[in-house]
Parts: structure tokens; C-alpha cells; sequence
């Protein structure tokens, strides 16, 4: 490893911490329950590569118990991965002069990567591309870890993590935080909250997200003028 | 199902993904309308909220532990973060106070 990326990895390291701390057990259990549900050892680690998105992955495990149905299994997933749309949004410009690397930084966008990836503020001296890169790699890397050892592990053994996926709603509200304490206006996070909380009641956890996306997209649109006037924009 | 059929779901799971999370970038190739630029600008601070409350949809304030964990974590993530504005300590502080409370008192 060279220079470069040697300080390009302990800039982004620090910033992957939660995320493993998140994805590790996360990925065992999904190994355990993706196993113990009577697959072989190695559909998790396959999963971890092919899917790469934690919510889907769980699901699979009861698309694959039932019949086989490929068109439904389509548009479920499209269902259920539909937030990452707001993700490939987001990152539109950011990405765009990354070369050969956006490819997978794409494959790759993540709720996690995707946060840390928005959000973070890059050394100087860094190639944002590779310190983007750098993020989704070990992101990626720790599912496939915590999948496969999962798979592994099996019913084998069980152990005690209940609240440990809090992990990632503490950092979601973190990086949540940071954006309010840097903008002024924060129309654009209460229309997120405001959305989010009504179609929850509305519509039930199960399906609330796409109609809430809709909304936040909607009045956004409406908003256009006093989002822009506040000075919000990343 | 058999093994092919369960590897072809997991296929069409992974290919759904890449399709979502490449969408813009594919509809997009080369100029951006204003209009989306302005989206993926003003989108940040919404999705992060709405990624709060996906993270919390299930929890119930009427039964269980009626929520009190994860609003014990939420408020010592803020507060410690207001204070020392380490991320890493925030995150930490915070899951630890939701993981004691749901494993030693709920």
C-alpha cells in the first residue's frame, strides 16, 4: 500500500467505526437467522455481494420459504430498496467526476455509506473519489465479514445484542444533528420529519416510506423558493 | 424452491437494488435539470429524518417497553453530542444507554 492511500484510509477509517459496529453483529444475525432457516452456510456471504442492503436481505429469507415468483420478488425489492432512489439523488453531482470508481460507489450506496459519504468533510490533500471509495469499501467489507461469519456460526451459538442495532438510528440522529447545526432555515428537515411521522401514521410502518418519499419530494418542490432563499443547500 | 430458483431470487433481489441505486445516475448522463440538482441538494436533511423514523417505525409506546429505551438513547446521543460534538461518543454513549435499559430493565 502507498502513501497515499495509507492516509487516505486513516482519514476515512474513524468515520466507518459505527458502521461496523453496526454491520458486524447486524450481519452475524442475519447470517444465523438466514441459516438457521435451513439454507446453506454460504447464502449469506452470496447475499452480502449480490444485494448488499441489509432490510432486503432479511426479507429474502422468507421470499426464499415461499413460492418461487420472480416477478413479485422484483417488485417487492423495488418496494423495499425504493429510499435508495433519494440516495443516487443526493450523491448525483458528487459522483460524477469519479471515473472508473462510480460504478461501485454506486453498487455500494448504502444507507450507511450514503451517510457518511454526504455528510462527511474530507481532508485536505484526500482525492474525494478515493476517500469515497475508501468508505464504501470497508462498509462493504464488514457486512460480508459479519454475513459470513454469521453463516458460519449457524444455530451454534446465541448470544445477547438485543439494542444493538440502536447503533444505527443513534447515527442517523448524529448526522441529522451536524446537518441542523450547520444550516439555518431546516425547512427541509421538518418537511423530512413531518412527512415521515404522517405517513407512518397513516399508512403503517410497512408501507409508509414510498408515500413519504413523495410527499418530502412534493413539498420540496413547493418549498423550492424559501429552501433556496434560506441558504440551506449542501 | 429449488437451489437454482432460490439462487435466481437472490439474483433478481441484487439486480432490483443496482437498478434503484443507479436510476438517477443512468436518467441523468449528462446534464442535470436544475430542478433535480436542486433535489439532490435539498434532499439531505429530509432523508435523514425520515431514516430516523424508518429506524424507530417499530417502535410501540403502547406495549413492551413503551419506547423508553430508544427515547433514553435518542436524548443522550443529542445531548451528548450538543456537549462534546464527538460523533463516535455520541453514537456510543447513546446505544449503550438503549442496550442496558432493554437487556437489564425492560
Amino acid at each position: 500500500m502507498n502513501r497515499q492511500s495509507l492516509d487516505t484510509l486513516k482519514a476515512a477509517l474513524p468515520h466507518t467505526i459505527p458502521v461496523m459496529t453496526g454491520y458486524i453483529p447486524l450481519g452475524i444475525a442475519y447470517g444465523v437467522f438466514m441459516t438457521s432457516a435451513g439454507n446453506p452456510f454460504w447464502y449469506p456471504t452470496l447475499t452480502s455481494i449480490v444485494i448488499y442492503g441489509g432490510s432486503l436481505e432479511f426479507l429474502t429469507v422468507s421470499m426464499l420459504a415461499g413460492p418461487f415468483n420472480l416477478l413479485q420478488t422484483f417488485l417487492v425489492a423495488i418496494m423495499v430498496q425504493a429510499r435508495h432512489l433519494f440516495y443516487g439523488l443526493a450523491m448525483l453531482e458528487k459522483y460524477k467526476g469519479a471515473g472508473y470508481r462510480k460504478w461501485y460507489l454506486i453498487y455500494t450506496l448504502t444507507d450507511e455509506t450514503f451517510s457518511i459519504n454526504c455528510s462527511a468533510d474530507i481532508p485536505e490533500g484526500i482525492s474525494r473519489y478515493s476517500f469515497w471509495e475508501c468508505i464504501s469499501r470497508l462498509d462493504h467489507i464488514y457486512w460480508m465479514t459479519g454475513c459470513t461469519i454469521g453463516g458460519l456460526l449457524g444455530q451454534i451459538i446465541h448470544f445477547n445484542t438485543e439494542g444493538l442495532d440502536f447503533v444505527m438510528t443513534s447515527m442517523f440522529t448524529v448526522i441529522l444533528l451536524n446537518q441542523l447545526l450547520k444550516e439555518k432555515g431546516h425547512i427541509s428537515a421538518w418537511i423530512g420529519a413531518a412527512a415521515s411521522l404522517l405517513c407512518l401514521l397513516l399508512f403503517g410502518r410497512d408501507s409508509f416510506l414510498i408515500p413519504a418519499m413523495a410527499v418530502i419530494v412534493l413539498m420540496l418542490t413547493v418549498f423550492r423558493k424559501p429552501v433556496e432563499r434560506s441558504g440551506d443547500l449542501s | 424452491m429449488t437451489q437454482t430458483q432460490a439462487i435466481l431470487t437472490i439474483l433478481t433481489c441484487g439486480i432490483a437494488t443496482i437498478l434503484i441505486r443507479a436510476l438517477p445516475f443512468l436518467a441523468f448522463r449528462k446534464d442535470t435539470p436544475k430542478y433535480i440538482v436542486y433535489l439532490g441538494n435539498a434532499l439531505p436533511p429530509a432523508i435523514f429524518a425520515m431514516l430516523v423514523v424508518y429506524c424507530l417505525k417499530d417502535v410501540s409506546l403502547v406495549s413492551g417497553s413503551h419506547g423508553i429505551p430508544e427515547a433514553a438513547g435518542m436524548t443522550v446521543t443529542i445531548l451528548l453530542h450538543l456537549w462534546k460534538k464527538q460523533t463516535l461518543l455520541s453514537i456510543a454513549g447513546g446505544t449503550i444507554c438503549c442496550m442496558l435499559l432493554m437487556q437489564f430493565i425492560f
